[in-house]
């Protein structure tokens, strides 16, 4: 019976509350089917309500997603994940201490950035969400790099211009990231569409949080894909907050957000995103489908943020403290490593040994870059303000540098 | 006009792979307005194709071929439909450059009609090329014949950064002049209809001078370029005529050498007054050119009003405004003004 007032979906949990997640009903390991990739989208559409996972308990690889990945590859995904939450939890103290004005940490879904970026091509673009750093580690972007950027100082790669952590890197397949959320995932399938249209095999990989969904970029985006049968991959992020609002407030309590595809024509998989294997062969089988031809898909990546949103908000004002730990599709770190430790291609020493090399790195490259100098300690020349505005400066720029006394 | 834009289009399809067109209506039928008839047809399906309603998805998917390296010219069928692409051209397609330290750039030309007299009321008729010209990183271009309409188009495309093309629809077919009760004229006779075979280009961020003058400068752009030509054979005066073409970038040198020339400046444009290009060209010239002025800068706009569909030539700033104005201008600034 309708109730005489508007309904405002709420969360299980606020601070205080017990966390929980038995609402959320997650299917086992094993039990989402693997369609084939030319099956029309019509014969997939129990898929946006399964979960794509291949990591057991005990981090054996099951079911019918399980695929062969070299422990090599494996190993780096790893790497990449560990490097990245050292890195970011670096940074985040260097933000504490007025080094820098904003971070934002990945800390849980490193797994979708390292798995992504190993699975896909060099020539493929990845059209990231500011939580992705891992595609870069992944791809051994230079840290020196990341710090100066974060830093805005003299050896800045953006030059002063953009935010930290808002990272452009052409030359490792990553997009130009921008703060206003959502915007460029229709970028991605122009870019798919460009490759086609000059009779390419590369495709491009489009990312969006949930709570970004809700925006009318993603239905465009989603819309061109599947008009054109663009050789993309589209992802929702699910981390279920966006901010302070649950993913209830973009629409997520009534249908999932993989099912968003199912309107478009355009297969729809759920994926465990703290499953790097779920997530390689989840990637895979989307690439596989892009480049032979069968358009676009979406793919929900189911995950926690364990973080807050970035250092500007305070997460236990708005959800329990004890929430991230009761998250059922654990940590991805652990997971990836339970497993490599089970197939015999890795051990508790050697973890221990690459933690502490990358911990060194990561010192090492926050002391060269606070060599080069911290937010407000040093900068790019103030002329760099002006350049890059279009490719050649008008009379504006040039008078208004000139006004500067530069 | 038309036929001048649809050559331009054609030529660059024909020189450049790179190049490709879409938008509402332009593939098969060949646009409403008919500028990108045929070309589907000559160049292929791939080249000149229909897009959903979706002038957002447009402008994002244009962003994403322009950053992999092609050059799309998308059209909005009517710049009053242009605002779900504003944040894409706002936030993406002039700023991609600058964040990215050029690793991406955003080489896409957006064409629209735009401006009034075609009774379009509130949605088919608007002007809104101040909003475009606030924005760092963009450039916009208006021409006013069909020479300038092929060889400006050209440039633009070839451009390697986002340029906005606004149309003046109401000079699609012929040069309209203000005087909408006389017969439609067509562009047959007009010297700049006149539009060669293949490539050229007329370079954006160059003011045209239409008529030379001794006594008042009037800088316009598009539709009212001819509305004040008529104006100006209507008031006597020997005014000076700048078609700006682009107002992003703009020609500030000829506007200074004109008005300083002249002493007295008339700014006319389609769109509202209150905080249209037209104040932005004041402030310039009030600022470089002071002390040449004999009178204070003068505006005839459309009115502070949305465009109203029965009132159309209420609104529209023809030549009996841009008469009085220049009368007003031309009074000594120590007179009665």
């Amino acid at each position: 019976m309708r109730s005489n007032s508007l309904y405002i979906p709420q969360p299980t949990a606020r601070p205080g509350d017990n966390p929980g997640f038995d609402h959320l009903a997650i299917p086992a390991v094993g039990e989402t089917r693997r369609p084939e990739i030319f099956d029309s989208e019509s014969q997939m559409r129990d898929m946006p309500f399964g979960l794509v996972r291949v990591l057991d308990e005990e981090g054996q690889a099951v079911g019918p997603w399980q695929i062969d990945v070299d422990p090599e590859q494996l190993r780096a995904g790893l790497k990449a994940m560990v490097k990245t939450r050292l890195f970011e939890d670096r940074m985040f103290r260097s933000h504490r201490q007025g080094k820098t004005s904003f971070y934002i940490r990945s800390t849980g879904e490193e797994a979708i950035g390292a798995a992504q970026s190993l699975v896909l091509g060099k020539a493929d673009m990845c059209f990231p969400t500011y939580r992705m750093l891992a595609w870069l580690m992944a791809r051994d972007y230079p840290m020196l790099d990341l710090v100066n950027q974060i830093f805005s100082n003299r050896d800045d790669p953006l030059k002063g211009r953009q935010l930290p952590t808002l990272y452009s890197a052409r030359d490792y397949g990553f997009y130009s990231l921008s703060g206003n959320v959502g915007s460029r995932i229709g970028h991605g399938v122009g870019w798919a569409m460009a490759s086609a249209y000059r009779g390419l095999s590369d495709i491009s990989i489009g990312h969006i949080g949930e709570g970004t969904s809700a925006e009318g970029d993603f239905d465009e985006a989603l819309t061109f894909a599947s008009v054109y049968k663009a050789p993309a991959i589209l992802c929702v992020t699910n981390n279920q907050w966006a901010i302070s609002s649950f993913a209830g407030i973009a629409g997520g309590e009534h249908t999932t957000f993989a099912a968003r595809g199912t309107g478009h024509g355009l297969p729809g998989l759920r994926v465990d995103a703290n499953d790097f294997l779920a997530l390689w062969s989840a990637t895979s089988w989307a690439a596989e489908r892009a480049r032979q031809g069968y358009g676009a898909t979406l793919l929900e990546l189911f995950t926690y943020r364990v973080a807050a949103h970035s250092t500007s908000d305070d997460p236990t004002k708005y959800r329990p403290k004890e929430e991230a730990g009761a998250w059922p599709l654990g940590d991805p770190i652990a997971r990836l490593k339970q497993h490599l430790i089970r197939i015999g291609e890795w051990d508790e020493e050697r973890h221990a040994a690459m933690e502490a090399d990358f911990d060194k790195e990561v010192r090492q490259a926050v002391k060269q870059g606070e060599a080069v100098g911290t937010l407000g300690k040093s900068k790019p020349p103030v002329s760099e303000m002006f350049e890059g505005v279009f490719e050649k400066p008008d009379w504006r720029v040039l008078e208004q540098r000139r006004e500067m006394g530069l | 006009m038309v036929q001048a834009l649809n050559s331009a289009l054609d030529t660059l399809l024909t020189n450049d792979p790179d190049t490709l067109i879409y938008g509402e209506d332009v593939g098969y039928f060949g646009g409403v307005f008919r500028v990108t008839a045929g070309l589907q047809e000559k160049h292929g399906l791939a080249r000149c194709f229909d897009a959903p309603i979706s002038e957002g998805g447009i402008a994002a998917t244009a962003i994403g071929m322009a950053a992999h390296g092609l050059r799309p010219i998308i059209e909005i069928q009517f710049a009053d439909y242009i605002l779900p692409a504003f944040d894409q051209l706002v936030s993406e397609a002039a700023r991609l450059r600058y964040r990215s330290n050029d690793e991406f750039t955003a080489p896409l030309t957006v064409r629209s009609p735009y401006g009034g007299g075609i009774f379009g009321g509130q949605t088919h008729s608007q002007s809104p090329e101040a909003i475009f010209a606030h924005i760092t990183g963009l450039k916009t271009v208006i021409p006013s014949t069909p020479y300038d309409a092929k060889g400006l188009l050209i440039a633009a495309v070839e451009e390697n950064d986002p340029v906005i093309f606004l149309e003046p629809k109401r000079l699609y077919n012929g040069p309209f002049d203000g005087r909408h009760e006389e017969q439609v004229k067509s562009w047959a006779g007009h010297p700049a209809a006149e539009v060669p075979e293949g490539h050229y280009t007329v370079p954006l961020g160059k003011a045209a001078t239409v008529r030379e003058g001794g006594d008042v400068t009037i800088l316009a752009y598009g539709t009212m370029v001819h509305v004040a030509l008529a104006a100006i054979e209507e008031s006597g005066l020997d005014a000076e005529l700048l078609d700006l073409r682009s107002i992003v970038p703009l020609d500030i040198d000829a506007i200074v050498e004109s008005v300083k020339k002249t002493g007295r400046c008339l700014i006319v444009h389609e769109a509202s007054r209150f905080g249209g290009f037209g104040g932005e060209l004041s402030a310039l010239v009030q600022e470089r050119c002071f002390y040449h002025l004999e009178a204070p800068v003068a505006r005839v706009c459309g009115w502070d009003t949305p465009y109203p569909h029965a009132f159309e030539w209420d609104y529209f700033p023809g030549p009996a405004r841009i008469v009085a104005a220049l009368r007003k201008v031309m009074e000594d600034i120590d007179g009665e003004l």
